[in-house]
């Protein structure tokens, strides 16, 4: 996994942290090593956004991408995954160029409300992500939905957990 | 607030990874066991058991304490239970995301300055 990765004059990876700050609230943090008006960029034209929304290691293809990037727009996107499709779509609440996203999340009625900050310092931009779930048991299914969509990677681990408990349980 | 290490989560991985070595976890999951009775269930050398026990301690899958001559491994699983949570997925789920994010980003900003050149020329 780690080959073409070495083969690449990769300067340095930014770490990703995730934090859950309540029970309904989670943040996530990156720095991107570009001034916050490309960030900012790359989050709000779609044909930029569906280059990076679904990564490789998500075994998942996106079959459409709308994004109608001002207060009230509407934003949606569908996936497809091996025979099944979902879609994903709400609405954005807060368009400040280059600082500030919010949007909701309206598959349901326990959806989620995003705020995306970027805050550029010497050039770089440090991003958080703040997700607010209307109630903890939302954000419990919500995290485990997404994490599901890794299952690949998983899948294993999963297996041996599965084993390893009912084998303890036993004895 | 917790933070889950990338470092110790590869670990975890690198130990799953050999057949041998997710034998001896399930063995373990029934009952503790010497290195000896590991090498004997899984006809390996003692020196090849040590090497695949030391693994799975590194990852903290397994601890070991000695007592008299014998060493005795049992399942240290609490650390991996903690590390497969849904938060470390989700975890990797945006740093996949942001990864190919710092593809585009760095392409935009190649063009902005390659653009700029061509303005000021």
């Amino acid at each position: 996994m780690d080959a073409r990765r070495k083969s690449e004059p990769t300067p340095m990876k930014n770490r990703t942290t995730v934090e859950r700050k309540s029970e309904r609230e989670l943040v996530v943090t990156r720095t991107f090593n570009a001034p916050a008006r490309l960030v900012f960029e790359a989050w709000t034209k779609p044909e930029l956004f569906r280059q990076w929304w679904v990564p490789m290691s998500m075994g998942m293809s996106l079959l459409s991408c709308e994004m109608d990037v001002r207060a009230g727009g509407k934003y949606r996107l569908e996936f497809a995954h091996g025979d099944s499709k979902a879609a994903f779509f709400g609405t954005y609440k807060e368009v400040t160029p280059h600082s500030r996203l919010v949007w909701t999340n309206e598959e349901s009625d326990e959806g989620s409300v995003t705020t995306v900050t970027f805050e550029e310092k010497g050039g770089n931009t440090l991003l958080v992500m703040h997700e607010l779930y209307p109630s903890k048991e939302a954000l419990d299914a919500a995290g485990t939905g997404a994490a599901d969509v890794m299952v690949e990677t998983f899948a294993q681990l999963d297996e041996l957990l599965v084993t390893l408990g009912a084998s303890m349980g036993r004895s | 607030m917790v933070q889950y290490s990338q470092a110790r989560f590869d670990a975890s991985f690198a130990a799953l990874s050999d057949a041998t070595r997710r034998g001896v976890l399930e063995q373990l999951g029934r009952a503790n066991a010497s290195i000896t009775d590991l090498a004997e269930k899984f006809h390996m050398t003692l020196t090849g058991m040590k090497k695949h026990v030391h693994v799975l301690e590194r990852a903290g899958l397994v601890t070991t304490a000695k007592v008299g001559r014998v060493r005795t491994c049992k399942l240290g699983l609490r650390r991996l239970e903690e590390e497969a949570t849904w938060i470390e997925r989700y975890r990797q789920l945006w740093d996949a995301r942001f990864d190919e994010l710092d593809k585009v980003v760095g392409e935009l900003k190649r063009k902005e300055k390659v653009d700029g050149r061509k303005k000021k020329e």
